[in-house]
């Protein structure tokens, strides 16, 4: 229904421009499409050589480009975008409400299902915003295991990322295939640390589920050593192809005062040339200890994006070897938590962490029962999305696919 | 870097050949298998939906479940559903009559598992539960979740392992105290019911 009524007001909103705010109430907007009453004029300036009247096209929810259920309703002049509409909530599952009629562990399995690439930093971040909130520490050896698993999530997401950025290009299949293919490897070890391979639930608040079985630290040594050599080859593959520079050079250009102001996190505000990593700013956990380094884009176009990650999984890697190497015996969980009955004091606490896609955050209220009074979850997929009409301005349509895929979004964290 | 134009796209089907012919040397690239006719090894941490567990060879008798409904109120989509047996007279006891667990519901979470104080709930790994009944076939009862302690042995030699020794250790302790009691009790006999008679 609140697409529904988005869809309208968004109608409205294309219709009252050339009308000069005409036809903006939703109900006398019937004639989408059908012409009644409903004529686009032709922009004051003429805009290239193509003069004509828009077309309003309604890129998904059903569309293979947009990742998931999304829709971009785009005003297209001949094939370039002059309007672009992101419409979002067709996945809304009321996260952040029933996790306030729900315990505080209760919520733990369903911030797996916000951005399901990543469960593992998604319960990270939800773990950081309880434990600040309870005032729970977290031993070494936990610590150490959050950053492998978290690391792991971002070999994997970046991995799939730019095997659907690639294919969202055209590359039908190849790059993505070769993606998923390393990803199973990470997801194997998933499950065998934490029995499930999406949907892990691993983390506890004060530490993890289970420790590492035997063998498994040899498992995710392999797979560490081996994905060098899986990204030289993707970068053989792709980096430099001329179809691709082609494509994604000067594309979607995003500014870093725009990044800035827009709230952009992550890998899509560092490709635009502005350092911030909350893993160096913020240094939650331990990543102090690990030296790794911030790749950062020059001209903020898709390219970049695609680089950036393809550099930040080599950091990752740098981080996995030093975390495996340096990984302390001991116990895994704080003595002080406990699974029933977890009352955490009355206040409040933001946790934030730096998720593959930007920042993930967790606000949490705390009125001393068993359930948050409030949950608030700050997604980074959605707040990237805020910038994609000036992405994709000027571009033609099959730009904004593209465009769409660098800002890396899974609509389960978007519509939450 | 001087750059040629097409070199780019010949070093990235040079891969793709690569890959195609390595995929027939090389197992690491090959990594799909038939599934119904051969099966990937479940992994041993594998979960998919809850089990109950029982001890003996009596599903009924040996049902470690004691009924507290501590898993029904922590179940986070609240999928299962627990009605305590009464006896002929209405008093509770200690087991359930019905235990239900709706697994078109179930998250797989494990955190009824967590919570249990009993070991009595553990997570099957049994994966292949399609059904062509949309109504009730997905909502397992007691007798299709109880499996022998067996059975949660076989798929999880480890974690069994943990809770029997833990099991046996606790049922030690049980039966010293019992005798410790009964040796006291021996001791210094108590008054026999009769002599309370007038």
């Amino acid at each position: 229904m609140r697409a529904q009524a988005g869809d309208l007001e968004m109608r409205g909103a294309f219709a009252a421009e050339p009308h000069g705010g005409g036809g903006r109430s939703a109900g006398s907007d019937a004639g989408w499409g059908a012409g009644a009453g409903h004529e686009w004029v032709r922009p004051a300036e003429p805009v290239g050589r193509l003069e004509g009247e828009w077309l309003e096209v309604a890129m998904g929810p059903h569309h293979p480009s947009t990742h998931g259920v999304f829709r971009m309703n785009v005003a297209l002049e001949g094939e370039r975008i002059r309007k672009l509409k992101p419409v979002f909530g067709y996945l809304h599952r009321n996260h952040e409400k029933i996790a306030e009629g729900t315990t505080y562990l209760g919520s733990m399995p369903y911030t797996d299902r916000l951005d399901y690439f990543c469960s593992l930093t998604n319960n990270w971040a939800y773990a950081l915003a309880v434990e600040t909130l309870a005032g729970l520490g977290v031993p070494e050896r936990a610590e150490y295991l959050r950053v492998i698993t978290g690391e792991l999530t971002r070999l994997l997401n970046h991995a799939c990322l730019v095997g659907f950025l690639l294919h969202d290009m055209g590359t039908m299949g190849t790059p993505l295939m070769y993606a998923f293919r390393e990803r199973e490897k990470i997801l194997d070890l998933f499950e065998a640390l934490t029995g499930a391979r999406m949907m892990c639930n691993y983390l506890r608040f004060g530490g993890c589920r289970v420790d590492v079985p035997a063998g498994w630290l040899a498992g995710a040594q392999r797979v560490v050593d081996e994905f060098p050599r899986f990204l030289d080859e993707f970068e053989n593959l792709l980096t430099t192809n001329e179809i691709v520079l082609a494509r994604s050079q000067g594309v979607g250009v995003l500014s870093g005062a725009l990044a800035v102001n827009a709230g952009i996190t992550g890998p899509m505000l560092r490709a635009s040339g502005v350092n911030y990593d909350l893993r160096k700013v913020d240094r939650y956990g331990i990543y102090d200890r690990f030296n790794f380094r911030v790749p950062l884009g020059e001209h903020g176009d898709v390219y970049d994006r695609y680089m950036v990650r393809i550099l930040e999984m080599r950091e990752s890697v740098k981080i996995l070897a030093q975390a495996l190497k340096d990984l302390p015996p001991g116990p895994i969980l704080d003595p002080k938590s406990k699974l029933r009955g977890f009352r955490p004091r009355a206040g409040e606490a933001y946790g934030r962490i730096e998720a593959p896609k930007g920042e993930l955050g967790f606000y949490l209220i705390s009125d001393g029962s068993v359930r948050p009074y409030r949950y608030r979850v700050r997604p980074p997929s959605l707040i990237n999305l805020t910038v994609l009409e000036e992405l994709c301005l000027g571009h033609t349509v099959a730009d904004a696919v593209i465009v769409l895929g660098s800002v890396d979004i899974v609509l389960g964290e978007v519509d939450r | 870097m001087k750059h040629t134009p097409g070199w780019g796209l010949l070093k990235g089907l040079f891969e793709t050949a690569r890959n195609f012919v390595g995929s027939y040397y090389q197992p690491g690239r090959l990594t799909t298998i038939e599934y119904p006719d051969e099966r990937l090894p479940v992994q041993e941490n594998f979960r998919n939906f809850p089990m109950l567990i029982y001890d003996g060879a009596d599903p009924e008798r040996g049902l470690r479940c004691v009924g507290c409904k501590i898993c029904e109120k922590e179940c986070p989509p609240q999928c299962i559903y627990i009605v305590l047996e009464r006896d002929r007279s209405g008093k509770v006891q200690k087991r359930p009559r019905l235990f239900d667990i709706d697994v078109s519901v179930c998250m797989s979470c494990q955190i009824c598992v967590e919570v249990c104080p009993f070991d009595a709930i553990k997570m099957n790994t049994e994966y292949e539960l399609s059904t062509g009944d949309r109504f009730g076939a997905l909502l397992l009862r007691k007798a299709e979740l109880a499996k022998p302690n067996e059975y949660y042995r076989r798929l999880h030699p480890t974690e069994a392992a943990e809770v029997d020794a833990r099991l046996a250790a606790a049922a030690q302790a049980k039966a010293a105290a019992q005798a410790k009691e009964q040796a006291k009790l021996t001791a210094k006999p108590a008054k026999p019911a009769w002599s309370t008679q007038p």
